[in-house]
């Protein structure tokens, strides 16, 4: 028994009235309360436990939920998965490029791309493409460019297209001239182009300076529309609504490999969290279990002074699920911590924290923890009391 | 004494022995398969990655522009230089040859379709390429083809192959419509079809040839505006046996680094050679190049580049899960060893008054959880390979080898562990008071 500073200076009869005054269920809560401290380090041990089973939980289920989303974010960078093309005979509207991006929201990226074929001085043909420089740049990341254009008249010349139209390196290519329709264009090469297919053989010129020298409108726009296979699915249908003259044609390639290695990946993800856990849950059974059984003398001078069945019952379950709830609670803050980092250290961005879990780690640690407590306390009640208390 | 003590103490406290031992098994076997599948994810995503498609091109040195619009090539089709289709073979010839998956030669040809005397006849891109075809290099003996570069080629045609009547099970879902390499038999785009209202089984007039149409090709790219046909055909109908326009190769690389980067002409001998047997796709492409005469070859780079990235982020994603693992099951063992070893105060106490010193009773305890770190890091290991195996088999049709180099590791580090976790409870189990300990007071 610890006597703090303030009933010391009471009587004992005092203590006596005060005490007898309280509720009753307060010696229930001061047995667990006192269990905890008298043996905190044991109980320390078992929180510790919980605590890391949760976060380790933790981490996993919010990985295992953010890391999809953030992997779909490196798969745009193989750039568009869908195409819209004019229909046959049809053109796309004027404001396609805004119809598009009213229908997806301001962050999906969508390029526009007008194409001509345009005659060299020495009268080779040369596909000339007319493109929104800001918008490509952003979605073909794998674009090798030397320099890219920003004044009027500069071209991004694919290498190949600059081996015929500009020869030589570097700031030595000279300006050249293109010709279609027998209107001709003078142009200057401002940077390289290198991709490894077919844009290699091509010229690309502002959309602006496109349109004025050829007088062709965008032809197709290609998007990046992002989220799941679903999501990209009600973004087809959503662009067929409002372009009727146009085909949306999803990009096969980029489509079924994202496809692919995201299932594979998060079978996985999934595989492996399942194991970890696992494991933590059953550190945390063999922890809690050695906790309980420990405390058979307890349990044995309960039953010595008359505690019912129900409520040492009672009494180890509430233990069982307050050291669930609290291991839950400070295990969820650590997971989330946790998960945070490695979303730091291998995504460059951060995992955001999903509280949606937190149920289900409340459950699982709360189940885990009456799980240990019961499983002894039910080879304990067999034993009698005496035979315990007697050390044996 | 010493040993008989220990063998008594597992004879009779079986059941308690088996708890620990059974800790100490699942977390082996957790950590086991987790390592396993770290070390080998790499590989395996990398397969995966290749249905993106070729990474590599192979075209002719002195190759001219292309001007190819919407699918539609308007280049003269004998214009340019062309790759010879004898030196393929020797792609499988070159260092990294087993990270080689697949090639497909490609040869675009401008032809007509429809009746010829008609009007309505257009212009229309013939491609030829692989299907499936079976080749020789030396002694070995491939496959390749559009089927195993391009995966996400869908074709629907007709199920019955004239020169295989009874197709064998299990393939001819897949292989319908697929045209054989040596007929002249074609698929056609999908667009192009419903354009033209053609569908499998009729045949099409291309450039005065009535040709069998086998299949509908539907790629959601260039190809659905386009027939693909057999390599031999597309070269009869431009009449340049053996030529081929450029050659699409895919192959397992590993993502780029500080050195793949480099220009190999300025390279010292010792840095070349590194660089030069690293599977990066820089080096492959320079092997291409050399084994292929007059050629250039090239990295794709919507393919190239990104996957790099893709892979490096699931490598490092299981890697930081497998430390979770391990320090999962570190845990796990250790709690299973330091609640083995609380209960066991009594003894503790007994042995001490009987004159044993703390050396003697900690060197016990180490040997019981040596031995149970033995026999559980041996059953972990087992259960861990078969787990590891179980999650390739189901997750990527392939097993996950164990590298038997990982035994002794995981061997050593269920030992540590086990000690690890026994340290801090040995410790305060020698240091009990006797008397305390016998009188059942802790």
């Amino acid at each position: 028994m610890t006597t703090s500073a303030a009933d010391s200076l009471l009587t004992p009869q005092q203590v006596a009235d005060r005490r007898a005054q309280a509720p009753h269920t307060s010696m229930f809560a001061r047995m667990l309360l006192r269990a905890a401290v008298l043996r905190r380090r044991r109980a320390a041990s078992a929180l510790l436990a919980m605590i890391v089973a949760a976060a380790v939980a933790t981490a996993m289920m919010n990985l295992y939920v953010d890391v999809q989303a953030k992997l779909r974010t490196e798969f745009r960078n193989y750039g568009a998965n869908l195409v819209v093309v004019a229909k046959e005979n049809q053109t796309l509207p004027p404001d396609a490029l805004t119809r598009v991006e009213s229908v997806l929201g301001a962050k999906t990226l969508a390029v526009p791309f007008s194409y001509a074929v345009a005659r060299t001085k020495t009268g080779q043909s040369v596909v000339v493409v007319g493109t929104d420089f800001a918008r490509a740049r952003q979605l073909n990341h794998w674009w090798k460019v030397s320099h890219w254009p920003d004044a009027p008249n500069e071209a991004l010349v694919g290498m190949r297209a600059a081996a015929v139209v500009s020869p030589g390196i570097g700031p030595n290519r000279q300006p050249f001239q293109l010709t279609f329709q027998d209107k001709p264009i003078q142009l200057a090469p401002a940077g390289m182009l290198q991709t490894g297919a077919g844009e290699d053989s091509r010229i690309y010129l502002d959309q602006s300076q496109f349109r004025s020298w050829t007088g062709i409108a965008p032809s197709t726009v290609e998007v990046a529309a992002t989220g799941s296979a679903a999501e990209v699915e009600a973004s087809i249908r959503k662009l067929a609504d409002v372009l009727p003259s146009a085909d949306i044609r999803p990009v096969r390639q980029i489509m079924e490999g994202e496809a692919n290695v995201l299932n594979k990946t998060r079978a996985t993800l999934y595989a492996s969290a399942t194991l970890v856990v696992l494991t933590s849950a059953l550190c945390v059974l063999a922890t809690l279990m050695g906790w309980v059984f420990d405390r058979r003398r307890d349990f044995a001078i309960m039953k010595a002074l008359g505690a019912s069945e129900r409520l040492i019952n009672g009494f180890f379950a509430a233990e069982a699920a307050a050291l669930g709830v609290v291991g839950a609670l400070l295990g969820f803050l650590v997971g989330i911590g946790v998960a945070a980092w490695i979303g730091r250290v291998n995504f460059h961005a951060p995992v955001v924290p999903r509280f949606s879990v937190f149920p289900y780690i409340l459950a699982g640690s709360v189940a885990v923890a009456l799980l240990s407590a019961i499983l002894p306390i039910e080879l304990l009640r067999r034993v009698q009391p005496a035979i315990i208390l007697r050390g044996e | 004494m010493f040993l008989r003590i220990v063998y008594e103490s597992f004879r009779r406290q079986s059941r308690r022995k088996l708890l620990a031992g059974v800790a100490i098994t699942l977390g082996v076997a957790v950590a086991t398969a987790m390592i396993a599948v770290a070390t080998d994810i790499g590989d395996k995503i990398n397969r995966e990655l290749r249905t993106y498609g070729a990474n590599l091109v192979v075209t002719p040195q002195e190759d001219t522009l292309d001007v190819e619009v919407g699918g539609v090539n308007l280049k003269p089709p004998s214009d340019g230089a062309f790759l010879n289709e004898a030196d393929l073979p020797k792609i499988r010839g070159t260092f990294w040859h087993h990270n080689i998956v697949g090639f497909s030669p490609m040869l675009p040809v401008t032809v007509k379709v429809g009746e010829a005397s008609s009007k309505d006849a257009k212009d229309v891109t013939l491609v030829g390429t692989y299907f499936n075809k079976p080749l020789t290099f030396g002694k070995e003996e491939f496959t390749t083809g559009v089927r195993i570069t391009n995966p996400w080629w869908k074709v629907e045609g007709l199920c019955v192959d004239p020169t295989r009547p009874h197709p064998s099970r299990g393939e001819d879902a897949a292989s319908c419509g697929w045209p054989n390499d040596n007929s002249q038999d074609i698929l056609v785009g999908e667009r192009l079809a419903r354009k033209l209202n053609k569908k499998p089984g009729d045949t099409l007039d291309v450039s005065g040839r009535p040709l069998a149409i086998s299949g509908i090709l539907s790629t959601g790219a260039a190809e659905d505006d386009q027939i693909v046909a057999p390599l031999a055909l597309a070269q009869q109908i431009l009449g340049k046996p053996g030529a081929v326009r450029r050659v699409f190769v895919s192959a397992l690389t590993k993502p780029p680094d500080a050195l793949s980067v480099r220009d190999p002409k300025t390279m010292t001998p010792e840095v070349y050679d590194r660089w030069y047997c690293s599977p990066y796709v820089e080096s492959i492409a320079y092997q291409l190049q050399e084994v292929i005469p007059h050629s250039h070859a090239e990295q794709i780079r919507q393919v190239a580049q990104n996957e790099g990235t893709v892979l490096s982020r699931i490598k490092g994603l299981m890697l930081l899960i497998t430390f979770a693992a391990l320090f999962a099951s570190a845990l796990a063992v250790s709690a299973a060893m330091a609640t083995a070893i609380y209960e066991r105060r009594v003894e503790v106490g007994l042995m001490k008054a009987l004159g044993a010193g703390h050396l003697a009773v900690s060197a016990f305890f180490f040997a019981e959880a040596l031995l149970l770190a033995l026999v559980g890091g041996v059953a972990g290991f087992s259960a861990g390979a078969l787990l590891a195996r179980q999650i390739g088999l189901s997750i990527f049709n392939s097993q996950i080898s164990i590298e038997p180099v990982l035994f002794p590791i995981i061997i050593a580090i269920a030992v540590f562990v086990t000690f690890a976790g026994s340290a801090a409870s040995i410790r305060r189990a020698v240091k009990f008071d006797p008397v305390f300990a016998l009188r059942g007071e802790g």
